[in-house]
């Protein structure tokens, strides 16, 4: 089993179609909705976690391509700006995920992408910009 | 046998001082023990960083062609308006001033993206900023506008002076309300879901020297990544509040007021600051040195976090009517491990100043001394302690008549 995190656009004349659904039903994949919203364009914005098997994610991926729906791995779009951090840890308390973490013994703030789900607890928390969501 | 400062610099000089930080002169004093300890080592550094409001800088731009008395006008760098009552191209920069159509917390809760403090931050780094004025016209100050680029180079005089910096301990915030809080202790979450804290701990310069024996107006400190001095005791100094029996303050208590060359100084150690809902100012590094005279200086520079306690306020409602008390007493080892436990709740901590950075300016400062690039000052005169008498005031207001 393979868990993916992604984010999908996809264009207006899609957010009346049974997209998800069908990737559950035809690819076997199970599918937790982490964030969904729709831009002021009436694009559909959905943030994904999708778990199964290899080849049926793939499968899966590919069936989204082919609806026009653009999908991209969710991590690139937050960003943790290491220069600008201070290591300050006013996030730390926030972060739901552990995505921020710290050293204790070091004081050091570190993030890692692959635990983040973009839930932008950290950005009005961060007092130096460090955290950035790119969508 | 004590030792002078005088001696030390001597040291310093051979390239021969003994230095640790405050953070590892608490396990060397604790092996070697207080009395040996005290003869050899020389100096313990300490250090601080986090957001400092009453920060800014002040400024002689130089002389226009024809002439400009910004004096009594209106100046902005960067559209931050900046003080001008004085004279002609002098200017004050305050740390939380903000562009005059920053929407504030018109729409709640604000985000205060740039501010003086940003100003600052982007000066240091040596950018052009447009500093851009109006003014009334005289005889002999014809010019009336004024728009151009200008950076720190450009000026004859750029000096960050503060007016009350690294405060001696500080409270933990809370929030006991049911909605999200925003305060200048940051974003705080319903029913105590978070609590801030903001100081350096064992690490601060004035949790080093509680009874400012050391620390006096004179003396010589890194300040943002430069040199700078102590000028005196800050706004609000208080040294007459609780302490524990080494003499350690239980909540804020004494500050400094210091100046330095901004020009000389760096980016990474002065931070534009937002907070969100609050307001924008600046975060400044500060590292102090503390001369160890003798054995009793060395036992104040040997405080550990679990001595050193902090009072959690509730900023929904006590804080801001002013209503004293507090809800528990924490220390800083249980701040920074990352939760507290109040009235029998446990509460996850985040803080405001971060530990990281600070131990890195104590190095610094530690690095400089030995490389015999830094020499210690003797105090001209001490900062009022707990024998001078002073009483923190709130503002009694009296209503004015109206005729
Ligand atoms: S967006 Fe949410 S999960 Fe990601 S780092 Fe920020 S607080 Fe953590
Ligand atoms: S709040 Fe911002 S600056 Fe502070 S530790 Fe987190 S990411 Fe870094």
């Amino acid at each position: 089993m393979q868990k993916k995190r992604v984010v999908l656009n996809y264009p207006s004349h899609l957010t009346d179609q049974p997209v998800i659904s069908r990737l559950i039903k035809n690819y076997d994949l199970e599918i937790n909705i982490l964030r969904g919203w729709i831009t002021p364009r009436e694009q559909g914005r959905l943030v994904l976690e999708i778990t199964g098997k290899r080849p049926a994610l793939e499968a899966g991926m590919n069936y989204l391509k082919e609806m026009g729906v653009e999908t991209q791995p969710l991590a690139q779009d937050v960003r943790w700006h290491e220069d600008r951090c201070t290591h300050c840890s006013a996030c730390i308390s926030i972060c739901p995920t552990k995505a921020l973490d710290i050293d204790r013994k070091r004081m050091e703030v570190s993030f890692h992408k692959d635990r983040c789900i973009a839930c932008e607890g950290c950005i009005p928390v961060c007092p130096y910009q460090a955290m950035e969501i790119l969508f | 046998m004590a030792k002078t400062i005088e001696e030390i610099n001597e040291r310093i000089k051979k390239g021969k001082a003994v230095v640790f930080t405050a953070e590892e002169i608490i396990d060397y004093a604790a092996e070697k023990g207080i009395k040996k300890a005290a003869q050899e080592v020389d100096v313990v550094t300490t250090g601080t960083f986090g957001p400092m409001c009453s920060s800014g800088a002040y400024f002689n731009v130089g002389h226009t062609k024809p002439r400009i008395k910004l004096g009594g006008g209106r100046t902005y760098l960067n559209d931050v308006p900046v003080y001008t009552g004085l004279a002609a191209v002098d200017l004050f920069l305050g740390a939380t001033a903000m562009p005059d159509d920053d929407p504030r917390n018109k729409i709640f809760p604000g985000r205060f993206a740039y501010g003086g403090g940003h100003v600052i931050e982007e000066l240091v780094a040596g950018k052009d900023v447009r500093l851009t004025a109006t003014a009334y016209g005289t005889d002999c100050y014809p010019r009336k506008t004024l728009e151009t680029y200008i950076s720190l180079k450009d000026m004859n005089e750029a000096v960050l002076f503060n007016i009350r910096n690294a405060y001696q301990n500080y409270n933990v915030a809370v929030n006991l309300s049911d909605k999200v809080i925003y305060t200048y202790m940051g974003v705080l979450q319903p029913k105590m879901g978070n609590a801030n804290y903001c100081s350096a701990g064992q690490l601060s310069p004035l949790l080093n020297d509680p009874y400012y024996k050391t620390i006096g107006i004179g003396t010589r400190i890194f300040l943002g990544g430069g040199i700078g001095y102590v000028v005196g005791s800050g706004t609000q100094h208080n040294p007459n509040v609780k302490r524990t029996e080494g003499g350690v303050p239980k909540m804020g208590a004494g500050t400094l007021s210091v100046k330095g060359d901004l020009k000389m100084m760096s980016p990474k150690w002065l931070r534009g600051t937002s907070l969100t809902g609050y307001g924008a100012t600046l975060t400044v590094g500060i590292g102090i040195p503390i001369p160890i005279l003798d054995e009793e200086i060395l036992r104040y520079t040997m405080v550990r976090d679990e001595e050193i306690y902090a009072q959690v306020v509730d900023y929904s409602e006590a804080y801001p009517q002013c209503i004293p008390g507090s809800l528990g007493e924490v220390n800083y080892r249980e701040l920074r491990s990352g939760k507290i436990s109040v009235q029998g709740k446990e509460v996850p901590t985040a803080g405001l100043s971060s530990y990281f950075k600070a131990r890195e300016i104590a190095e610094i400062l530690k690095e400089w001394i030995e490389a015999g690039k830094f020499f210690l000052t003797n105090p001209v005169e001490p900062i009022p302690s707990v024998d001078s008498g002073i009483v923190f005031k709130s503002l009694k207001e009296r209503p004015i008549k109206k005729r």
